[in-house]
């Protein structure tokens, strides 16, 4: 009882000191940008928006601040948050340290919604919503498959149905981006899957923000259970867990969220890989630790990995670029290294 | 009551005039408040760019893709090195906002197809930045009403009135001389892209809007309508053409001395040319007004008899008026280096 307080204390501590260290680096990354302007005076146009006393400040640097910079920050800690507690999820789930949360094909999903969107020369709205939808129909279209098929092992076959519905999801990508006009479809689209932050306005987050919330409620909520899901179904159910319904509304979060961020930030890769695992590192394989870790840690790693995208160069830097040069080599080392991370 | 009226309306209109605006309704059906004058344009995709150039070079902020340096060996000294923006087009795009905004242009032009993705992008960087931003249809017929636009668009109506009377008389030229060659001696054209040149354009496809404009027949419009495609061999040893027309001499070359290629009509008659591509293309990329050079390329390389082209001189008098670059007669050979017969 003594060590559960511990554990409580220990958790409470992680979230507040996560949280400060995330402000900090959301403060520092206000200050980073193309358009110089002093930590001074970003301060002071912040301070100024936020009390509606805006005379006197640059009209321009007000622009830079709250449509600019300001969305991107934020749109950036709620996607890394969001796909790392997804991947999480989804790596406690199938007991597989090697599953991200494409596994069962929401990010293909939601690739193939926003391309045919794209193709047929839609609205931007219409592609964010179309590429959500994709990618809930995608995992929802597993999700049936896997479930239709009986007396196998129940994970085993959501994976491998994952695997093929998104090989055909694929497929599908690639013949209408062979269909697309070269010139004005085709960069969109290839654009629209390395993922970028440019265009986030304040609308977007805000667009996302219910479907991220609703996303993380049943991960939140059903932490602990989560924990006896990784030891195998069948402890779980001796230990009085629904497996199905539990693995059921999990998934529907994790997937939520997932979409969610697809839809306004494109394909954004590795975070939802590695970043789980840097938790596990730090905090270990408890859920209850895991989850808030990997949704600051996510936020951080996507902070930074944005503030990179939109400064080191002239123009923009996809961020499926740079996640997966930085994500990358850090796996393999982790591969390598064979620390016992995982369970 | 007269007076009155007169003396209402001056009073209107002074009321009117110190406002720097006017309304202007672009190819989307927005109306978009212009400033009075615009000395500084930011252009979303490379066919604006090189409208934007032959306009007012002294108007444009940068590029969206740094020219080459065989390209600036074509272009004005003054603009050989502005910077580069990327393009902006939304979440499909690798512009920096806040680089857009530290450039501070009083204008954003987007010239080419107008659909709804590219009305709900202009309206979103619109909003989130607070420059107007315009779109102008780009397509080949429309030139000389493009010219005219985008000229009083930023000021500049007298070299827009001379430069657009330029192209209509071309395309007349060009229209009055079609009107008289038969559908039989019109060439059969194969247009290569690609290493291989196995890459080409369908019937409607823009990349060969030129063509069509010359009146040429498209081989490969018998494989359908679209846009570009991967073909085989084997389809254009079927369509036999007369006339090979190759994006890049690599491919001539090949063409030329490939045994594969040796039993096409084309290849046996030696009629296999590199399309122009300095300091923009000629034939397609980008689909801008640069193409109008082309037609007169075209015009002397198709229809020899019909058409009385110089086109060394032509070349030099669009050097000068469009690009304002004075040609030396070693720069006019290597640009049409392979691009017509041997003498």
């Amino acid at each position: 009882m003594q060590d559960e307080t511990k554990n409580e204390n220990g958790i409470f501590r992680l979230i507040v000191l996560g949280t400060i260290g995330l402000i900090v680096l959301a403060l520092l990354s206000m200050a980073i940008g193309k358009y110089a302007l002093s930590p001074a005076s970003v301060l002071n146009v912040l301070i100024s928006g936020l009390t509606g006393n805006t005379d006197g400040v640059d009209p321009i640097q007000q622009t830079v601040i709250w449509n600019v910079r300001l969305p991107r920050v934020l749109a950036g800690i709620l996607i890394g948050a969001a796909l790392a507690s997804a991947g999480a999820t989804y790596q406690g789930l199938f007991r597989n340290p090697l599953v991200s949360p494409d596994i069962l094909g929401v990010s293909a999903g939601a690739s193939l919604g926003a391309v045919l969107a794209i193709f047929f020369d839609q609205p931007v709205v219409i592609i964010q919503i179309s590429s959500f939808c994709g990618g809930l129909l995608a995992v929802g279209a597993v999700y049936a498959v896997g479930t239709a098929i009986r007396d196998r092992d129940p994970v085993l076959t959501l994976v491998l149905a994952g695997v093929a519905i998104g090989a055909v999801v694929g497929a599908g990508i690639s013949l209408i981006k062979i269909l697309a006009d070269p010139y004005n479809q085709l960069p969109a689209m290839t654009y629209w899957l390395l993922g970028s932050l440019t265009a986030v306005t304040r609308a977007d987050v805000l667009s996302i923000l219910p479907a991220t919330l609703i996303g993380l409620l049943p991960l939140i909520l059903l932490r602990w259970r989560m924990n006896v899901m990784t030891l195998g179904d069948e402890e779980a159910q001796t230990l009085g867990v629904d497996t199905r319904i539990t693995r059921a509304a999990l998934i529907s979060g994790a997937t939520l969220i997932t979409a969610a961020s697809v839809s306004i930030a494109g394909i954004v890769g590795w975070i939802g890989l590695v970043i789980p695992h840097i938790a596990r590192l730090l905090v270990g394989p408890d859920f209850r630790k895991l989850l808030p870790a990997s949704i600051l840690l996510g936020g951080a790693y996507m902070l930074v990995v944005d503030t990179l995208a939109r400064s080191i160069a002239a123009i923009e830097i996809p961020l499926g670029i740079l996640t997966a040069v930085v994500g990358a080599p850090f796996f393999l080392w982790l591969l390598a290294s064979g620390r016992r991370g995982w369970s | 009551m007269s007076r009155l009226l007169a003396l209402t309306i001056a009073f209107l209109f002074a009321l009117i005039a110190p406002s720097f605006a006017r309304p202007f309704t672009d190819a989307g059906g927005r109306t978009v408040e212009i400033p009075d004058h615009v000395t500084r344009v930011l252009t979303a995709g490379p066919p604006a760019s090189v409208l934007v150039y032959v306009l007012a070079p002294d108007k444009l902020t940068g590029w969206v893709r740094e020219p080459s340096a065989q390209e600036k060996e074509f272009l004005m000294p003054a603009v050989r090195d502005l910077p580069t923006f990327g393009r902006l087009t939304g979440q499909g795009g690798t512009a920096n906002m806040e680089a857009v905004l530290a450039a501070k242009p009083d204008l954003i032009v987007d010239v080419g197809t107008v659909n709804a993705t590219y009305i709900s992008l202009a309206d979103k960087v619109q909003a989130q930045t607070g420059i107007p931003y315009v779109l102008i249809d780009g397509s080949f017929a429309k030139t000389p009403e493009t010219l005219r636009q985008v000229g009083d668009l930023l000021g500049v109506s007298a070299r827009a009135g001379e430069l657009a009377t330029y192209a209509e008389t071309g395309l007349k030229t060009l229209n009055d001389g079609l009107a008289k060659i038969p559908a039989a001696d019109r060439p059969k054209v194969y247009y290569g892209r690609g290493p291989e040149g196995l890459e080409t354009g369908l019937a409607g496809s823009i990349n060969l809007e030129i063509l069509e404009a010359v009146g040429a027949a498209n081989v490969a419009a018998a494989a359908g309508k679209g846009g570009l495609t991967n073909v085989s061999l084997e389809q254009v040893l079927g369509w036999n053409p007369d006339i090979i027309l190759a994006a890049s001499p690599k491919f001539a070359a090949t063409a030329k001395s490939d045994a594969g290629w040796a039993n096409i009509a084309a290849v046996k008659a030696g009629k296999v040319y590199t399309t122009p591509s300095l300091p923009f293309g000629w034939f397609d990329s980008p689909p801008g007004i640069n193409r109008l050079l082309g037609v007169s390329w075209l015009e002397a390389l198709l229809y020899p008899k019909a058409f009385n082209v110089d086109l060394k001189s032509d070349t030099k008098s669009f050097f000068k008026l469009f690009y304002q670059v004075d040609l030396s007669d070693a720069q006019l050979d290597s640009l049409l280096k392979g691009a017509t017969p041997k003498p």
